[in-house]
């Protein structure tokens, strides 16, 4: 039975709404994004490969909705998601992955090099564990700086076999370094599945061996993950220390480009469809929207993708003499302590 | 601190100066790495850094990947850091973070960043360590666009170039080659500290070029006084930079001497001397007049027995060796 709202709630609520249709709007638009991505490969349109979070979007957007804006982000080969979480505008990144000059990156980075420092975000990763230092890094940053943001780093659960995981969560841990690592355990890195070549059954164990808390949750519901990343990070900006999430995830697609999947089963497949993210975020907006709003989001969304596209579209490509230029900083070019440049 | 203007001090202590002006006069610099502390570091370079700036000079666990890949995310947010990498030869452990991201990082993120971070490598052998203590390795790095590389062999430009790298926007490797750090030089703190890049000529001559770098320009210029002795005048070439390389200077002295020696501790196979002889062949190719000679070490571990060792490891004779050679085609 429904309990009777009282004022305070019934504002609480209202902010909760507010939230999950954000929430949802992002998630959704990231699901655009990767499928627009994923047509377009299909269409040769893109070069080189990606690396698709489909089915995952409600871990970028649960521990989103727990940061700032001058909080550090570090992510990793499946990146798209955690940068349009952060703020990442739509067109910017097709225009990276075309190799247009508008690109945050001006083309030279792609999918797994794409880094924004005016929304402090450091970085996809094309190194398998590559991040997880340098999220540590930036947590030193900001020790040493004295103020209270916090470094968020994605890592899949392939990469927790790397030593730069073990290394960095023994650093942060020793030194209480403000970093929530957040594990994004899609079960798979590649082909392989973690029960094969993993000692521990989840990711989160191993930090105890570090000292450091870790908190397991249901990386396909986006409230649940944003209720947990809420309580994290605050402890984490709070000065206690690192803190690790392990977000148990499935990506719908293929690991990249190519991939036929015979590493696992369809049926596997259609059950963790049935648990699509942004079904269920869909249905926790439903509470509180009618859902002729929720078609009208939709095709919203779908129209910004389209457009962001079009618009990346029309870019200059980068420009084949440039491609010698900028190898390295001059003097005058990098403000030595200026951490928000204009990407 | 206060210093004297001019002086006699070691390598090492110019490396210490260096790092106490830098720490000392600017909060944004952090110094890292293991057993810098206490300890004072392997070679006793750090010393007492670690109380005068308790916060920034950070003793590590034994991570070099990770150490190092924090060195990347503290120069993304702000800071200019240096790392002790203990032995040259515990490098490989850091190359992830050196290649893949703190030299890439300016180029693929299209200018928005860069990585000032300054690796301090301990280098060399003829120290009976063996092949895991010994290496300089500087040949690996050759090809690594976006990395800087210094070696300096006296104590004013290992002041000088520490200074200018940590001060550079670029990852740079700086090499202190172990047999220099008790070597005495004079430095002058009214020295114009100048862009990394720039070779030293540290003997005029005209039969003879030689070049090399770090320990290596010490061996050259006990073997030019050698050649002096038999009336063979050598022009011994301190590289100090090894990337970018000065170029233009190793061609003006070939072009008037019109003979060539490239001296190196490191592998001759792709290393230091390969390539300045490929760009003098290619800039130069008129002005030689006899056999183009590298010394270095042959393609083999390098051993730990003293005397397995010193037949390893260039010395003073093959250098005299390798300029006579060079004065005819036979
Ligand atoms: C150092 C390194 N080794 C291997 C690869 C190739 N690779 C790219 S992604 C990947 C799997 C990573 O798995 P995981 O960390 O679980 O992330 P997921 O792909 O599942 O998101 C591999 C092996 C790489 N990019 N870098």
């Amino acid at each position: 039975m429904r309990q009777k709202i009282k004022p305070v709630e019934a504002a609480l609520a209202a902010a909760g709404a507010l939230n999950v249709v954000e929430m949802y709007k992002k998630a959704l638009t990231i699901r655009y994004f990767e499928e627009k991505v994923d047509w377009l490969f299909g269409r040769g349109k893109l070069g080189g490969t990606t690396h698709l979070c489909i089915g995952q979007e409600a871990v970028p957007v649960g521990v989103a909705s727990a940061l700032r804006a001058d909080d550090y982000m570090v992510s990793t080969h499946r990146g798209h998601g955690h940068l349009i979480a952060k703020g990442g505008e739509p067109a910017r990144i097709f225009a990276e992955l075309l190799g247009k000059s508008e690109g945050y990156c001006k083309g030279r980075g792609g999918t797994q090099h794409l880094c924004v420092m005016g929304l402090n975000f450091l970085g996809t990763n094309g190194i398998t564990g590559g991040g997880i230092p340098i999220a540590t890094g930036a947590g030193l940053s900001i020790k040493l700086s004295g103020d209270d943001r916090v470094a968020v780093c994605f890592f899949g659960e392939g990469a927790s076999n790397q030593g730069t995981f073990h290394e960095s969560l023994n650093m942060a841990s020793v030194w209480k370094l403000p970093v929530v690592y957040v594990c994004e355990n899609n079960m798979y890195a590649m082909s392989t599945r973690f029960a094969r070549i993993s000692a521990s059954d989840d990711v989160a164990a191993r930090a105890g061996a570090y000292g450091i808390e870790a908190a397991i949750v249901d990386g396909m519901d986006a409230l649940k993950v944003a209720e947990l990343a809420g309580k994290v990070v605050g402890r984490v900006r709070a000065g206690g220390g690192p803190a690790l999430i392990e977000a148990k995830t499935y990506r719908f697609c293929g690991h990249s480009k190519s991939d036929p999947r015979t590493y696992r089963t369809r049926e596997e497949e259609e059950m963790w469809k049935g648990k699509d993210p942004i079904k269920r975020l869909a249905a926790a907006a439903a509470e509180f929207i009618p859902g002729s709003e929720i078609e009208g989001i939709k095709r919203g969304v779908l129209a910004m993708i389209e457009d962001a596209y079009d618009a990346a579209e029309k870019g200059s490509d980068s420009s084949t003499d440039a491609a010698l230029d900028g190898v390295y900083a001059k003097r005058e070019d990098i403000v030595p302590q200026g951490n928000i440049q204009s990407a | 601190m206060e210093y004297m203007q001019r002086e006699k001090i070691s390598y090492r202590k110019a490396i210490y100066r260096a790092l106490d002006r830098v720490l000392g006069s600017d909060e944004k610099v952090v110094f890292m790495g293991e057993d810098i502390s206490e300890y004072g570091g392997a070679f006793g370079v750090s010393a007492d850094l670690y109380r005068r700036y308790p916060s920034r000079v950070i003793s590590t666990p034994i991570s070099e990947g990770s150490v190092a890949g924090a060195a990347v995310g503290l120069s993304m947010t702000g800071y200019r850091v240096i790392v002790e990498i203990m032995f040259m030869d515990f490098i490989t452990l850091a190359m992830d973070q050196i290649i893949n991201h703190a030299a890439n990082i300016h180029y693929m993120y299209g200018g928005q960043v860069s990585c000032p971070i300054v690796i301090r490598a301990p280098a060399g052998g003829y120290r009976g360590y063996g092949p895991s203590h010994s290496k300089t390795l500087e040949g690996l790095f050759l090809g690594i666009p976006g990395l800087k590389i210094v070696a300096p062999s006296t104590v004013q430009d290992a002041w000088g170039a520490l200074i200018s790298a940590i001060y550079d926007n670029n990852p740079v490797l700086f090499i202190e080659h172990k047999l220099l750090y008790n070597m005495e030089g004079e430095i002058d703190l009214d020295y114009k500290i100048g862009p990394i890049g720039r070779a030293r000529i540290a003997r005029e001559g005209a039969d003879v070029t030689v070049v090399s770098h770090s320990y290596g320009t010490h061996l050259s210029m006990r073997a030019a006084q050698e050649l002096s002795a038999q009336g063979i005048e050598a022009e011994v070439i301190d590289l100090v930079s090894l990337k970018p390389l000065d170029i233009g200077a190793v061609a003006a002295s070939v072009e008037k001497t019109g003979r060539l020696v490239t001296v190196e501790e490191g592998d001759l196979s792709g290393g230091v001397g390969a390539e300045v002889v490929s760009r003098v062949v290619e800039d130069c190719l008129p002005y030689i007049d006899g056999r183009i000679v590298r010394v270095g070490k042959p393609d083999v571990p390098i051993p730990a027995s003293i005397m397995a060792e010193s037949r390893v490891l260039p010395g003073v004779d093959d250098i005299v060796d390798a300029a006579k050679r060079t004065l005819s085609w036979e």
